[in-house]
């Protein structure tokens, strides 16, 4: 009876261990992929962020957004009060002398992220280098951190996803938001949006490293002041703009 | 003075089995309702990435909270050595259980990834106070529980004291742990609010009592077993203290709000031009949940009659998820001030008030989690003896001294009214 036990029991270990190297394998790979693109790992040394001009920005153009949208594919489904949104236009009027401006808003990469504090599991989170992320395989979709967010920079997948890009999975009742373009500048690139505001539009953004002196953004900052959304609340964003102060 | 005996209800008549039907039905549906909002997404449902907490939070929170406030009871028996309240605490502190599993019920099933709720209770964030109000949520079910245990184990009785100063000091850290939910809350005008987690334990003492006295009385009145007037008009006149307090909380919040100019928008809102909110505040919060139910306890017309008392007590509880309400989805549905002093349009909705209808789904959600916390109440009361055989102002009341006169010699004590209805629960 008791040898019968033990090996059923054995078999019933070993067929577990099996299942867990299954289970495992695909994250080990996920892992080495990686190293192999020779990322390394993000360090505080940098700090990622963007410089964005309203003065240049121009009411009509969207370049910014198409381009985020079909680099990460958030296209949505026709239902505007769902569909994500990563990044997106805001028209301001300036209520006392009825001056207007055009800029994109998108995530802040605050350094000290309300969303990132407010995360019961941990899945939003900030990277060394300030980029702020949502790690999708623990979210559970609780949405605290869209209560947190002072930008409403975040939203909740609600339904179904169909082409997703390789470098960003999505997941129907997870959070998402703009990642920077993470997969980017981890292979030595620019956000798209920049990327696409250059090129095609007005060269309204700038992105660089805030924390090197001798960057083009860290030249530009310290030429004129700029304005961070809602400085007020001590959240130091890594985005800064000019013309809205 | 006798000795209180507990007994566990007979449970075999038809309506006791309907009774448990109605409420497997609920929870059964509730169960249907997120298999489809799940199997769908929150499209299908009336929340949006405006209005992100719908029904199903106003419904959980108002649970959450009435679930610790349903202690108090027992609190006052065990803590503050009250020995009228002490054959009410085993029914407190199982009212206490059932309405925090309903409302967590409704909580996790409406999580975008209800099957990663292991990942919630294993991966932690401790900076988060969602992630303490899940210690705080299971330690309750821990210290309740054990609490109970050494009220019903007759061994265990001389610890009862300790046990139950432990759950209350729990309750008061859970409710803080929830009204914080929304106090921690800077990036919004109608939040970040240190008022939130006093208001919200205020908040639970009424809402908690008021379901208590309704439990109680149909419980009593469907088993059969007495219920002392003596009784019911203390817990009324404590349930009218807390409605007051509620009411006073909801005053200090807006006025210091209406001093600071920056929250005038979120004031104005609220209180004038909100639309559904403002008359969800005015009439719901404060006539139908404040107003009414003091009117109904303290009037010498009305404060005596049962049916009136169970009244108010369903008005606390209407009032009650109004308020919660307000404070949920109106407080989401004004626009977040992003750029002061601006005006602002977006495709994303920025600058403008978010619409929001609840639909169908969260509604039979919410109210599933409802039933739970009803349906685990009305199954342990037949399996364990949570119900005193009697509850006569005789037999419970230490100062009770037998009226010689049909005029009742203290004014607690008043003549009890036949025929009464005592009001639903459900």
């Amino acid at each position: 009876m008791t040898k019968a036990f033990d090996v059923s029991k054995r078999r019933l270990l070993a067929g577990s261990a099996a299942l867990a190297g299954i289970a495992v394998a695909p994250g080990i790979t996920l892992i080495a992929t990686s190293e192999a693109r020779g990322a390394g790992p993000a360090t505080s040394k940098n700090r990622w962020g963007l410089l964005i001009d309203s003065t240049k920005c121009t009411a009509g153009c969207d370049e910014c957004v198409v381009a985020c949208r079909t680099e990460q594919g958030w296209q949505g489904h026709d239902r505007p009060t769902t569909d994500a949104q990563w990044i997106r236009k805001v028209s301001l009027k300036d209520n006392s002398t009825g001056a207007t401006h055009s800029l994109p808003v998108m995530c802040q990469h605050c350094e000290n992220p309300p969303c990132v504090d407010v995360c019961p599991t941990g899945a939003s989170m900030q990277r060394a280098d300030g980029i702020v992320l949502v790690d999708k395989h623990i979210c559970i979709g609780c949405r605290y951190c869209m209560m947190a967010c002072p930008y409403k920079a975040r939203s909740f997948v609600h339904e179904d996803v169909t082409d997703q890009k390789t470098h960003m999975p999505r997941g129907k009742g997870t959070v998402e938001s703009c990642t920077l373009c993470v997969h980017r500048i981890d292979a030595d690139g620019i956000p798209a949006c920049v990327e696409a505001c250059t090129e095609k539009a007005e060269n309204a953004m700038m992105f660089g490293d805030l924390n090197d002196p001798g960057s083009d953004i860290a030249k530009e900052l310290s030429k004129q002041v700029t304005t961070r959304l809602r400085a007020d609340l001590g959240l130091e964003p890594g985005v800064h703009y000019r013309g809205i102060g | 003075m006798k000795r209180i005996e507990f007994t566990v209800i007979d449970g075999n008549s038809g309506s006791y089995y309907a009774l448990l039907g109605w409420l497997g039905t609920f929870a059964a549906a509730a169960l249907g309702a997120t298999w489809y909002m799940e199997h769908n997404g929150h499209y299908v449902t009336g929340m949006s990435n405006q209005i992100v907490w719908g029904t199903p939070h106003v419904f959980a929170v108002f649970l959450i909270v009435a679930a610790s406030g349903a202690l108090n009871v027992a609190s006052i028996s065990s803590v503050f050595g009250r020995v009228m309240y002490k054959p009410l605490a085993r029914l407190s502190g199982l009212l206490a259980l059932a309405l925090l599993s309903g409302g967590l019920m409704v909580l996790v099933l409406d999580l975008g990834r209800p099957d990663r709720l292991i990942v919630a209770m294993t991966t932690y964030n401790f900076k988060s106070i969602f992630a303490w109000n899940i210690y705080l949520y299971n330690g309750f079910f821990v210290v309740v529980g054990i609490y109970l245990w050494m009220m019903f184990e007759r061994r265990m009785n001389r610890h009862t004291r300790v046990a139950g100063l432990i759950a209350f000091i729990w309750r008061l850290a859970l409710t803080t742990g929830t009204g914080s939910i929304f106090g921690f809350l800077v990036a919004r005008q109608a939040y970040d609010a240190a008022i939130m987690a006093p208001m919200f334990i205020i908040m639970s003492f009424s809402f908690g009592l008021a379901i208590f006295l309704l439990v109680l009385m149909a419980s009593c009145k469907w088993t059969e077993r007495p219920l002392g007037d003596a009784l019911i008009a203390k817990l009324k006149n404590l349930l009218g203290v807390f409605v007051a307090a509620v009411l006073y909380f909801a005053t200090v919040q807006h006025l210091t709000n209406l001093y600071a100019p920056e929250h005038h928008g979120i004031e104005a809102f609220i209180l004038r031009d909100g639309g559904i909110y403002t008359g969800l505040f005015w009439i719901g919060q404060i006539i139908i949940g404040g107003l009414l139910p003091l009117a109904l306890l303290y009037h010498p017309a009305t404060g005596k009659n049962r049916t009136m008392i169970g009244l108010a007590a369903a008005m606390i509880i209407v009032g009650g998820m109004a308020q919660v309400y307000v404070i949920i989805i109106g407080g989401q549905a004004f626009p977040l001030l992003i750029f002061p002093g601006f005006e602002v349009t977006s495709s994303f909705y920025d600058g403008v008030v978010a619409s929001y209808t609840p639909s169908l789904p969260e509604v039979v959600l919410g109210l599933g989690g409802v039933a739970m916390a009803l349906l685990m109440v009305a199954v342990a009361v037949k399996v364990l003896p949570f119900l005193a055989v009697s509850l006569a102002d005789s037999d419970i009341d230490p100062h009770y001294v037998a009226p010689p006169a049909p005029e009742p010699e203290q004014p607690g004590d008043d003549k009890a009214e036949e025929g009464d209805e005592a009001a639903e629960t459900a």
